[in-house]
């Protein structure tokens, strides 16, 4: 490993760019382990970055370690005890050195032993920051920032706040943390379903806040969504579990379509309209056997049944062909795991799809009772829809109007409002 | 570590309840006691009369004045506590999830903070940092 010191510019240079490598694909790591061995978020990431200039120092003159890890763990974690040393001089709190300097383990030993330890530390980083004694912004912040290594500027602009918001969400989660002492683990056996599943949620909000922000002008941010997929597969290796499969796979098969979706006004394209060639075979191809896999597992839940929707639809190369039929029975399982009048209005819809307008209209109509489904825009549209294709003009342009009422993203009303146009032309014939 | 874990239910919800509905919810509570005292958990708890026997107290200028009734009028009220040694957040609500009145109402975790001559801290809920 030891080459021959040179003192070029040339040298510092590819120095520098292999450090910023290892720190794009080393520092999360770093920082999980650092966390466990100082106990302390905050201490471990201003390790974190003393460890990152002292390799910026040391390999130009001693060359790269074996393992850049684990020398970084373990100058983390001797700057840290340097620090609380020194602290501990001023304030006579020694009793603060106990999880830093009382691991008699060397810690290079310790960091090089096992990948496991290191997936393990990586997994209670996630399990921390998902804690569902955290508020939901806050475990999509503390994520972003901890798991992902966003800035707190960039977090800030996905979730459009200010930085100062997000940094003041950021510090009081890690307050609730230490004060409350939620402990650095992965869950036990019993608990890990719905632990795993509140991560899940987590993941799945950020893609759906990058896929289709609550409001305003843009269909599609793309960051927030690159960041849930990255996050799922990290989660996927490291837990193979059949839900995380399947949650993998819906991002992917819905973000295959993303191209697709709009048009160059920023449109919404439906899926039956959408140029099917844009979509990205690659992510189709990752995404299908995942399906399959949590499938036959048996132990899967809502995200894999929704993955298999989409994966009816990925396969089918005209939207002619799409099993509707098929569609229509996941829904119905789906609304069996996971019930909600949503879930049956999507299942209404494929009804409509496979055995005619007239079958759909029925259910829409039913679940149009429901008082949380009267001010649900889609409702109103699904039904506007069915009316339409059945040639009820009339009736057809009195339910768009309604949809118009309640929706809110201004591509969707652009949408409605071209529906409606077109009944006013059927209806001016 | 210890927490308190608060129970809260609706008062008048549970006044529906007929009398041997309570009565076995009152020895379900019973036996929570004791298997958390087997257990090393339990530290004090107690059940309190419902909030209708409350009285508020305040010191203001050095004059003492009470009223009648909780501090705040809440959809659900406190019902009881249990003060718990669990070794961190994960326990705690473990052992919360298992507090009977929990099927009814809420449980409230907090973890107890130490009372010191000095150097107090956990007044600063703004800045907690």
């Amino acid at each position: 490993m030891d080459t021959p010191v040179t003192h070029t510019a040339d040298h510092a240079r590819s120095l520098q760019h292999e450090i910023g490598r290892i720190y794009e694909s080393e520092s999360r790591r770093v920082l999980a382990t650092l966390i466990r061995l100082l106990g302390d978020f905050d201490l471990a990431e201003e390790a974190l970055h003393e460890a990152f200039s002292a390799a910026l120092k040391q390999w130009a003159i001693e060359g790269m370690p074996d393992n850049p890890r684990a020398w970084l763990v373990s100058a983390g974690r001797f700057k840290a005890i340097d620090q609380i040393r020194k602290n501990a001089r001023f304030n006579d709190h020694i009793s603060d050195l106990r999880s830093a300097a009382s691991t008699d383990e060397d810690t290079h030993n310790l960091a090089q032993r096992d990948d496991l330890t290191i997936a393990d530390d990586q997994l209670r980083l996630i399990f921390i920051c998902c804690h569902p004694s955290l508020s939901v912004e806050a475990q999509l912040a503390l994520t972003l920032r901890e798991v992902c290594g966003l800035t707190t500027e960039q977090i800030a602009r996905a979730f459009l706040t200010s930085a100062p918001t997000l940094a003041q969400r950021i510090v009081r989660a890690k307050a609730k943390i230490r004060d409350a002492k939620i402990p650095y683990e992965i869950p036990e056996q019993k608990q890990l379903p719905e632990r795993l599943a509140a991560v899940l949620d987590v993941i799945y909000l950020l893609f759906n806040e990058g896929y289709s922000p609550a409001a305003g002008e843009h269909v599609v941010q793309t960051d927030l969504t690159r960041e849930a997929i990255h996050l799922c597969r990290q989660l996927h290796e490291l837990l193979p579990q059949p839900e995380v499969k399947g949650l993998l796979a819906l991002m992917l098969l819905q973000d295959s379509r993303r191209t697709a979706r709009t048009d160059a006004s920023g449109d919404i394209v439906l899926l039956q309209d959408q140029d099917r060639s844009l979509w990205d075979q690659e992510q189709i191809n990752e995404g299908l056997p995942l399906v399959t896999q949590a499938l036959k597992s048996r132990r899967f839940g809502p995200f894999s049944v929704q993955a298999a929707i989409a994966a009816v639809h990925a396969e089918a190369e005209r939207p002619e062909q799409t099993d509707w039929n098929q569609i229509a029975g996941l829904y119905e399982a789906l609304a069996r795991i996971q019930p909600s009048p949503v879930v049956s209005l999507n299942q209404a819809v494929a009804i409509s799809m496979a055995q005619g307008p007239a079958a759909g209209l029925q259910r829409i109509e039913t679940l149009l009772h429901q008082k949380t489904m009267q001010e649900y825009h889609l409702a109103h549209a699904a039904r506007a829809d069915c009316l339409k294709r059945l040639g009820h003009y009339q009736a057809a342009a009195e339910a768009f109007k309604q949809a118009l009422n309640f929706a809110k993203q201004e591509p969707e009303r652009r949408f409605l409002r071209a529906r409606l146009q077109e009944c006013h032309c059927h209806l001016k014939k | 570590m210890n927490y308190l874990a608060l129970v809260y239910y609706d008062e008048n919800k549970m006044s529906e309840m007929s009398q041997p509905e309570w009565d076995s919810l009152n020895r379900e509570c019973m036996a929570c006691v004791e298997n958390l005292q087997q257990s090393g958990h339990y530290i004090a708890g107690n059940p309190l009369l419902p909030t209708h026997t409350a009285t508020t107290v305040r010191v203001r200028d050095d004059k003492v004045s009470t009223m009648d009734g909780p501090f705040a009028e809440t959809k659900e009220q406190l019902a009881g506590y249990y003060l718990l040694e669990a070794r961190d957040l994960n326990e705690a609500i473990q052992l919360a999830g298992k507090i009977p009145p929990a099927r009814y109402g809420s449980i409230e975790v907090r973890p107890v903070r130490a009372l010191r001559e000095s150097d107090n801290d956990g007044r600063n809920s703004k800045n907690p940092a």
